[in-house]
């Protein structure tokens, strides 16, 4: 796909979803948790676009707040739909639901994403009825055809979730998601609860699956080679904040911000000869309620200039579509 | 393929057996389960076991000791006090169990709202529920029966209105760490409505705590019955419940010449009573393995 002619699915600008802090009696809020914080990108039709970033730095709410499953506190989100785009945040009622038929999620937790109570059955179609199949067997054949996506046999519908491996569990959480015929799948940490081999498994079924149905990822993962494997872009995220957006292999080869460096030297190698030329970050990720001034990753940068205290740096292009969010390139020049 | 999905056994029934295996070996509770279904049985299909009414007055024989006729003897008028004990356990035993249901049942609505949605609506509940709580409830359920009057209806709605706060703060509690489950969040992802997520999704996983605590409380009702009862102000004494019958038993006279008005009617409301408790916590050991 070239990327002239690539269909941006959904455009987010300047999201912010913060928490508030209450304190007290009257319960008066006395701060925020800057979970997202002014964040803006651009998601293809087609693509998997990859999220990374160590835990708390707002991944997870950027994709919960995508998929209105939290309120932003203000921002926009447009999606595309029958050739127009439409601002997602301000949807209610109907809208909102027929929303929810487009896109869908993976959660992280396959152990708790199952009602241990209600049978795979029930639980495979109370979405079904909720988006208006109302014929019992259509919602069966609906069933056995997103089971056979993941490769789990029909008869094991009437099996309770505890009778189900972590993998198996995963696989039935992506095939409820997909009964509704999404066009976007955002995906939280899908693999991270598994077992390294039965990622694999997983993973490559969710690539085989994307190219049958021409589904869009939004692939959120702090594990770095997961992310590799599974992005054609990638975002990388620190304290709510978007600093560093490239093709996946233009990031891995070339990374420019601080951090994604100090990111990507983290990656074990699996080789005994090789030398470790690691890039250890010095202190704590600042706490998302009291960002630092400027640059929210001045404290922590071997690069840390004057200017990086005061202004906060924007999302800059260099001109083929590799972005970043820091003072040490400027207007596109590249110096170090 | 319908066929094949209707053949295979499901797991749970695996688990249902396992779990009434555990219960059947547990003797206190199996004992317990066995008077209360005996009394039930004799209290619901009173005639078979008795031909006196519990109405008949029978000046002949006032006050008359166990004997062949009366087997427990009678009252003061003269009724047998047997059948008065099976009569009247129909109305008791009623009382017990509707009074526990309908408390459940407010607490359970009220705990899901609360946990549920959080927030305002609920620290405005949680308070409404202290406030029942810490109220002396003896005295409240007098207020209530000199504002609505004495009655068996009113009994009920007493109790169901004073009965609902343990379930709630169960059911409350539970929501609030059960609404953060990801299957929640799946449902809310589907978009799913808050009242079918609520009741539909989280409440079930709530339910054996709850059917324990009801338990638990039908035999705390039945014993407020009989104490209210037996102070006058319970049920009316035209209708013959257990309380009623003790009521008889308020003299020293009473008590210290004639021991069948008020040493049977006590025992069999501390049978029906321990029974259901034993039966409780036998339930509570299989349902709910987390309050041991």
């Amino acid at each position: 796909m070239t990327k002239e002619n690539r269909e941006v699915i959904f455009q987010v600008r300047n999201l912010k979803t913060w928490f508030p802090i209450k304190k007290g009696m009257m319960k008066k809020t006395v701060g925020y948790v800057k979970a997202v914080d002014d964040v803006s990108l651009d998601i293809y039709r087609g693509e998997t676009l990859g999220i990374v970033g160590e835990s708390g730095c707002g991944k997870s709410t950027l994709g919960k707040t995508i998929m209105m499953l939290e309120r932003p506190t203000s921002g926009e989100v447009h999606y595309l739909n029958q050739g127009e785009y439409k601002d997602i945040t301000k949807f209610t009622g109907k809208e909102l639901l027929a929303f929810r038929k487009e896109v869908q999620m993976v959660f992280q937790d396959p152990y708790s994403a199952l009602n241990p109570l209600k049978k795979i059955y029930e639980a495979f179609e109370e979405p079904l009825k909720v988006h208006g199949v109302t014929d019992k067997k259509e919602r069966e054949k609906i069933m056995y055809r997103v089971l056979e996506l993941v490769n789990i046999q029909p008869d094991y519908l009437l099996r309770y979730p505890h009778e189900f491996s972590g993998g198996q569990r995963q696989r039935l959480c992506i095939a409820r998601a997909l009964e509704v015929n999404p066009q976007v799948l955002i995906c939280d940490e899908p693999v991270s609860a598994l077992d390294v081999s039965i990622q694999a498994q997983v993973l490559n079924l969710m690539k085989k699956i994307q190219r049958q149905m021409n589904l869009t990822y939004l692939f959120i993962a702090h594990d770095l080679s997961v992310v590799k494997y599974m992005s054609d872009r990638i975002v990388v995220m620190y304290l709510g904040k978007v600093v560093e957006v490239a093709d996946s292999k233009e990031l891995y080869k070339n990374p420019m911000h601080p951090y994604t460096r100090a990111l990507l030297s983290a990656i074990p190698v699996p080789d005994i000869h090789y030398k470790k030329n690691r890039q250890v970050l010095e202190g704590e990720v600042p706490s998302p309620i009291n960002k630092p001034s400027g640059c929210a990753f001045h404290n922590r940068c071997p690069h840390c200039m004057g200017i990086c205290k005061e202004a906060d740096p924007a999302l800059q292009d260099d001109g083929k579509g590799h972005f970043v969010a820091c003072h040490l390139y400027k207007e596109g020049k590249a110096d170090e | 393929m319908e066929l094949t999905l209707k053949e295979k056994r499901s797991a749970s029934s695996s688990l249902m057996k396992k779990n009434i295996r555990k219960f059947l070996n547990n003797r206190l509770a199996m004992i317990g389960l066995i008077f209360m279904l005996i009394l039930l049985f004799m209290c619901v299909f009173a005639p078979l076991f008795t031909s006196y009414d519990a109405e008949t007055v029978d000046f002949t024989a006032m006050r008359a000791a166990p004997s062949r006729e009366h087997i427990f003897g009678t009252d003061r008028l003269g009724r047998d006090i047997f059948a008065r004990i099976l009569y009247g356990g129909r109305v008791s035993i009623l009382v017990g169990v509707v009074g526990a249901f309908s408390g459940s049942l407010i607490g359970m609505v009220l705990g899901s709202i609360a946990g549920y949605f959080g927030g305002k609506i609920d620290a405005l509940l949680v308070r409404i529920s202290e406030l029942f709580q810490t109220f002396p409830q003896m005295v409240l359920i007098l207020i209530m029966v000199a504002v609505l009057g004495q009655g068996l209806e009113n009994l009920l709605i007493i109790f169901s209105l004073t009965g609902w706060m343990t379930t709630f703060r169960m059911v409350r509690n539970e929501f609030l760490s059960l609404k953060e489950e990801t299957y929640v969040k799946v449902c809310e992802a589907f978009g799913m409505s808050k009242m079918s997520i609520m009741f539909g999704q989280i409440l079930p996983n709530v339910m054996s705590p709850v059917i324990v605590a009801t338990t638990v409380n039908v035999a705390g009702f039945i014993l407020q019955e009989a104490s209210l009862s037996f102070l006058g102000v319970g049920v009316p004494t035209t209708i013959p419940t257990w309380g009623n019958i003790l009521n008889a038993a308020k003299s020293i006279d009473v008590v210290t010449n004639y021991w069948w008005l008020w040493l049977i009617p006590g025992l069999v409301i501390t049978i029906f009573v321990l029974a259901v408790n034993f039966f409780g916590d036998g339930l509570r050991d299989v349902l709910d393995p987390k309050q041991q």
